[in-house]
């Protein structure tokens, strides 16, 4: 068990939703990267996803398409995020994933990244264009080094495959709230409320955290009620990550940080008494 | 090149693939889309109504069957083998895109889509959806690289007047890499009522194999137009240009299984195989992009490369999965030729035949002195003719002193 099923089963446990929040590493300026996840983790986050940046994101709408192009002009690699991971797990237990896409992991090797990873204090992946049925190779040695591998499941998913896509997630499985981009408009109602609470049955080895679109606490506790928590990106990038040069100092970093943590974070508890 | 591989190439891919290569690298919102795209193409294959639809369309509206030609100045100008065109620049909008477009709405209307996207590089797929979505009435998007738009002109204003939106791509190389990135993104948000028409042989599972079925057509009138002429189905040699590969997959797929037919897939080395190009079975490494494992170039981060060819549809830094499997299965030799061979073939295309070629087409007969030399005078070649060249006539006038 790693710290990510650690914590979140600690949560579930406290009745507190978990709060994840994306950044795109090496955004914007590679200095920047090391202050923000310690300034996240300080703020309480549950768990960071760091951004690894490729240049065809092709899940991404037009926020994290930006910050992984002023990422790669950065010269931000793999190496690079391993490396700013290993920095923060000198200083921090939070639990921390990486999320991309497959290609540059691919050509850094799979057996190797999964063990670089590992020894760097990396927690689990998240690939956007590895859905479940691709993923075994990744899995394989992903297991050997103790990653979680998290898949997604969206709305138009089928009951079955939610079911398989449960038994091949490890750490959690990721609930993505609408049809649609990163960024994009966040759907709520019947229909949102329908599909989250049919995920909720079916998934019965892992946790569900929602994510897409969150821009505000009402948004995270509209996802929040049905899941075990959630995740925010794209309003994090625009709203405190983009001006990061500009803050003076990093105590007033800090707390921008802290106030969007805030802002974002979901007030209600848990209802769900599941043990997973 | 003589087939000594005693390695039986597999046609069918299994689990989505042709041996490593394929698969679904796809954002999981995509994936019940393309469950029922392959329940209901492997129902159409299989289907005689379908069948009898999409035969009718090819002949009375596309005009096929398009004509093999014998090129008799240019098989006397190169002294060797009896070269024969495959005339899909004679199709309806001039090249064989249309086939596949053809085929892909009869699905869509089947599954009862009513949008229909597409990203185009050189124009040609643009025009050919935009030109089938008129036909049937239905709205159509074209997602197109910025910097195609202004080398194809023609082509934008053509889709344009047949009604679509054609919308210009101004992220990453603005080429069709980044058109397809642009078309995925729709697909992705409207999942529910759109069909995404992929042009060539590329993106996940089933597309590969659904546009090699409906481009087939190329090579099976190729091997009855053969044995009419010329008493035998089999040449010794067929060519064709590969960017996605879809003409190439279209002319080789009939022959593929029979070892004594050689197949030469002529890829764009742009400004030199040293400087920028596209040539992405010749220098890539296998890599995902755009929802298949495939050859790539990409840098050493696993970025994908930004390339170059002076023709748009061969500007593509990925190739079709199946060329792939051809290629380490040493089935199909690949070989490319620069931007500057690439005008000479238009030229020489041009003045031997009268024939204009689209410059994706030029490079296969830029590649025909080399490739005839390897064969006699009793030898038959067939060049894949994919498109004609009116849509180039601007970029052809900047390189060339046309008075």
């Amino acid at each position: 068990m790693n710290r990510l099923t650690t914590t979140l089963n600690q949560l579930q446990r406290n009745g507190t939703k978990a709060l994840g929040i994306f950044v795109t590493a090496g955004y914007p300026e590679r200095e920047a990267t090391d202050e923000i996840l310690r300034c996240l983790d300080s703020a309480g986050v549950d768990f960071i996803e760091l951004g690894m940046p490729f240049s065809d994101p092709l899940a991404e709408g037009s926020t994290i398409q930006e910050t992984s192009e002023v990422a790669l002009r950065n010269g931000v690699d793999l190496e690079f995020c391993l490396d700013a991971v290993s920095r923060f797990r000198q200083k921090s237990d939070t639990p921390l994933l990486l999320m991309g896409y497959i290609n540059p992991i691919y050509k850094f090797g799979v057996s190797n990244f999964c063990s670089r990873a590992a020894s760097s204090g990396v927690d689990g992946l998240i690939i956007a264009d590895l859905p479940y049925h691709e993923s075994e190779f990744l899995r394989d040695h992903a297991e050997t080094h103790g990653l979680s591998v998290v898949h997604l499941v969206t709305p138009n998913t089928s009951r079955n495959r939610i079911e398989e896509i449960d038994r091949a997630s490890t750490g959690f499985v990721y609930a993505v709230s609408l049809i649609g981009l990163t960024g994009a408009d966040i759907e709520r109602g019947r229909e949102v409320d329908e599909y989250l609470t049919r995920l909720n049955e079916t998934v019965v080895n892992n946790r569900v955290l929602a994510g897409f679109g969150i821009r505000s606490r009402n948004d995270a506790n509209a996802l929040a009620v049905h899941t075990d928590g959630v995740i925010v990106g794209s309003a994090f990038l625009k709203e405190v990550a983009a001006s990061w040069v500009s803050f003076d100092s990093i105590e007033e970093k800090a707390k921008a940080v802290d106030a969007f943590v805030k802002s974002v974070r979901p007030t209600i508890g848990t209802t769900r008494v599941v043990e997973r | 090149m003589s087939i000594e591989t005693s390695k039986k190439i597999v046609s069918e891919p299994t689990g989505g693939k042709f041996g490593e290569f394929g698969g679904q690298f796809v954002p999981e919102t995509l994936m019940p889309a393309l469950h029922e795209l392959e329940t209901v193409f492997s129902e159409a294959t299989v289907n005689p109504e379908f069948q009898n639809n999409f035969r009718g369309l090819l002949h009375d509206y596309v005009g096929r069957a398009t004509p093999l030609t014998f090129a008799h100045r240019l098989t006397a100008h190169l002294g060797g083998p009896r070269i024969y065109l495959k005339r899909e620049d004679l199709c309806h909008t001039g090249a064989h895109k249309i086939n596949n477009t053809v085929g892909q709405i009869l699905l869509a209307r089947q599954m009862g889509k009513t949008r229909i996207i597409a990203e185009t590089g050189a124009g040609q797929h643009g025009v050919a959806t935009a030109t089938v979505c008129a036909f049937f009435g239905m709205p159509c998007v074209v997602y197109m690289g910025k910097e195609d738009v202004a080398r194809q002109n023609l082509n934008v204003l053509r889709m344009r007047l047949l009604g679509a939106e054609v919308i210009p791509v101004t992220s990453g190389s603005m080429t069709l890499k980044d058109a397809t990135n642009e078309a995925i993104r729709d697909w992705v948000t409207n999942i529910e009522d759109t069909h995404y028409i992929i042009g060539s042989v590329v993106g996940p599972h089933p597309y590969p194999l659904m546009v090699r079925t409906f481009q087939s057509v190329i090579g099976d009138e190729v091997r009855e137009q053969l044995q009419e002429v010329t008493g035998s189905d089999r040449p010794a040699a067929l060519v064709a240009c590969v960017g996605g590969g879809s003409n190439a997959i279209g002319m080789f797929h009939p022959f593929v299984s029979l070892e004594d037919v050689d197949m030469f897939g002529v890829e764009a080395a742009g400004e030199g195989l040293d400087g920028r190009h596209a040539a992405t079975l010749t220098e890539g490494e296998p890599g995902i992009l755009h929802g298949s494992l495939s050859y790539l170039l990409q840098d050493n981060d696993g970025q994908i490369s930004e390339v170059h060819s002076i023709s748009a549809g061969l500007d593509y830094p990925g190739v079709g999965p199946e060329h792939s499997y051809l290629k380490v299965s040493d089935r199909v030799e690949y070989l490319a030729v620069t931007d500057t061979e690439a005008l000479e073939g238009v030229r020489l295309l041009s003045r031997m035949e009268g024939i204009i070629p689209a410059l994706e087409t030029s490079h296969a007969i830029a590649a025909l002195p080399k490739i005839c030399s390897r064969y006699s005078e009793d030898d038959t070649v067939v060049v894949c003719c994919s498109g004609r060249g009116d849509k180039d006539m601007a970029t052809i006038g900047q390189h060339m002193d046309l008075g």
